[in-house]
């Protein structure tokens, strides 16, 4: 076997010229290949990052009624939905793929909100002591809620960056007093996400969804919801997924942790459902997969001619050394024997066809990605199969010519010159 | 008896003309026999030599070959045979062009699996033998057409045959390699092994023990020369 893979290299080596032809429909078909799919995988990783963003892998579980989340405004406190408790947090941050949870109560669009006299129209959330951690959240100004602000019930706020922005008009928030509801509440702290943990792409209108609110966000501590709004309002919950790949599983289980506890009856179509973005990202990429697979169909058909090629040039081999296969059966040779012999040959040929292809491609998407810009990523698995792949065209394209040489009768062999 | 030959006829088509090329052929070898093969051009001497060989099937007739009937041979089976039993020389050397002497003689034994340090070494001793010690990691194109002949008698006897047929091995050679080749089957005689040899050569068909004439596809032992 070894023996013959040398003696493949030494006839690829004596006609180099003729085997790199032979080889060039293999090399374009496998570059073409492996270029195509590295943009795939570019593609893919870009949209998974853009929408996903590198670092918080937040998933969003929200009360749901058929396919709208429920309206908290406009909709009496629903029957059979029990608040989340903290031992609903420890079960659900118990799970293998979850890093981190937090409940929380929200209002996305304020009208009860004053500073002095400006009114603050953003989103509010009470919030729990995980909260910040779970969100990618750091506190920049001040100070973030304590222990004791939760216990003594402290009229404390914090705001996010858009709202120091939009409402204090970028003096320091820290000690302003804004109203909610009438009641006073003291801002103690700035805090921001970290832009890594913020999505790239904003057109999607889900991206609302995953920052909460595009003009800012008022934290105060969950425990003064139900004075400022109603008790026991369903909360939403929020969990750190240990990673992007692990999203949409953790937001399964924990959707059927939260479900369980429901008693909302049969008929009722309200039932916690997760908002989970790498899902939709996976959507999208199924949909550059899908154009893109039609390009690798395409680009096989120069496979097939590669393959046709390599069986053409085999057969004028066999031609050749008519007198070599001759004397080697007259020595004792088996049929098998010279069978292996072209079949190496032919797949040595491919594979090696390949292996320049694949380094090939690899060069080609380089080139791609610096003259347009489209990300591509070399994809290991995909090498290995191309290299494989085409390996496996020189067996099935050899493997006519090779039965041919194996078949030849050595006298005529021997008497052609 | 090592070989043979009962009634052993073969047709060839050339169309839907049958041509018999051997005609009722009769030929028995004994072990230790050196045996030359003499007659004009196209008589069917390599013919016959093939099918000694196990190259090629008679169209009728019984061929034994250390007792082993050839006819209804597997495939299989015949190239085991050609690699074990028999030894070929041929008119060109036909050594393959992309291996050394070395390689070109070990080339049965690779066949027959023998290890590659053993292969070697048995390679050797053979080139030693017939006088190409100095020769060993040459090339074929590096080497002269007689010093071919001589790897190609190495190789046959590389697989220790206890037949070596041989189709003209001088008939490429000058007087001077003939000579040498010649003297090497001789030797090659005298160590035991049977020889069947094709010649043109009345000089090199004496050094036989026995003489046969082929004319038109029939054998005989005598020599019919009508010339005279
Ligand atoms: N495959 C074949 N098909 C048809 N006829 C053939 C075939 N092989 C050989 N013959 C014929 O058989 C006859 C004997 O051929 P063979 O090669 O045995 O002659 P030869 O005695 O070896 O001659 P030479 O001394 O020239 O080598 C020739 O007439 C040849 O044309
Ligand atoms: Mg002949």
């Amino acid at each position: 076997m070894f023996e013959n893979i040398k003696l493949a290299f030494q006839g690829i080596w004596s006609h180099k010229m003729r085997s790199l032809l032979t080889m060039l429909g293999i090399i374009i078909g496998i570059a073409s290949i492996i270029s195509i799919v590295s943009t795939i995988k570019g593609t893919n990783e870009q949209i998974k990052q853009n929408l996903v963003g590198s670092g918080t892998n937040a998933v969003t579980i929200a009360l749901y009624q058929g396919d709208w989340t429920f309206d908290l405004d406009w909709n009496a406190i629903p029957e059979g939905v029990p608040p989340m408790n903290d031992a609903v947090r420890t079960q659900i941050t118990a799970l293998e793929t979850v890093e981190d949870a937090s409940i929380y109560t929200e209002r996305n669009y304020v009208s009860n909100v004053f500073y002095q006299n400006t009114p603050y129209n953003g989103a509010l959330r009470g919030i729990d002591r995980h909260y910040l951690g779970v969100n990618g959240y750091s506190v920049s100004l001040g100070r973030s809620f304590t222990e004791r602000d939760y216990q003594n019930y402290n009229k404390v706020a914090i705001v996010d960056d858009k709202v120091a922005q939009s409402l204090f008009y970028g003096e320091n928030p820290i000690g302003k007093v804004i109203e909610i509801n009438k009641d006073p509440f003291v801002v103690v702290g700035m805090a921001m996400q970290s832009s890594e943990n913020t999505p790239v792409i904003n057109s999607l209108s889900d991206y609302d969804l995953y920052v909460g609110s595009s003009s800012g966000c008022v934290f105060v501590p969950d425990v003064h919801w139900g004075s400022l709004y109603r008790y026991d309002e369903p909360q939403k919950l929020c969990l750190k997924a240990t990673s992007t790949d692990d999203m949409t599983a953790a937001g399964q289980k924990a959707v059927s942790i939260i479900n369980s506890r429901l008693s909302v009856g049969e008929k009722s179509d309200l039932s916690y459902q997760s908002n989970d973005i790498s899902k939709q990202a996976n959507d999208l990429q199924k949909l550059t997969n899908t154009t893109n697979m039609q390009l690798i169909w395409i680009a096989s058909i120069s496979l097939l001619v590669g393959g046709i090629g390599v069986m053409n040039i085999m057969l004028v081999s066999v031609t050749e050394r008519t007198r070599e296969i001759g004397l080697k059966k007259a020595i004792g040779a088996r049929e098998g024997r010279i069978l292996w012999q072209f079949l190496t040959e032919a797949a040595v040929l491919t594979s090696f066809g390949g292996i320049l292809g694949v380094a090939a491609g690899v060069g080609l998407s380089k080139i791609i990605s610096q003259l347009t810009g489209a990300p591509t990523a070399i994809s290991i698995p995909a090498s290995i199969i191309a290299v494989v792949f085409s390996t496996l065209i020189g067996v099935v394209f050899g493997l006519l010519p090779a039965v041919k040489a194996a078949r030849l009768n050595p006298i005529d062999a021997l008497r052609r010159e | 008896m090592l070989l043979n030959c009962e009634n052993v006829c073969k047709d060839y088509m050339r169309g839907k003309l049958v041509v018999p090329v051997l005609k009722n052929v009769n030929l028995k070898v004994e072990n230790g026999e050196y045996i030359a093969i003499m007659g004009p051009s196209g008589s069917g001497k390599t013919t016959l030599m093939n099918l000694i060989g196990c190259l090629d099937v008679p169209t009728s007739g019984n061929l034994t070959l250390n007792g082993e009937n050839l006819s209804g041979m597997k495939s299989r089976r015949m190239a085991d045979v050609r690699n074990q039993v028999l030894g070929f020389v041929f008119q060109q050397a036909d050594l393959l062009p992309g291996l050394n002497a070395i390689d070109n003689v070990a080339l049965p034994l690779l066949y027959r699996g023998v290890k590659k340090k053993e292969r070697r070494k048995k390679a050797m001793e053979m080139l030693e033998k017939v006088g190409l010690s100095d020769r060993m990691e040459f090339m074929p194109n590096q080497l002269s057409g007689g010093q071919c002949q001589r790897v190609a008698i190495a190789r046959a006897m590389a697989g220790d045959p206890q037949l070596l047929l041989a189709d003209e091995p001088t008939g490429a050679l000058d007087s001077q390699s003939g000579k040498q080749v010649m003297e090497l089957f001789r030797q090659l005689n005298q160590e035991g092994i049977t020889i069947l040899m094709i010649t043109h050569s009345q000089e090199v068909a004496d050094e036989a023990d026995r003489i046969y004439y082929i004319r038109d596809g029939i054998l005989t032992a005598e020599k019919e020369d009508r010339a005279k």
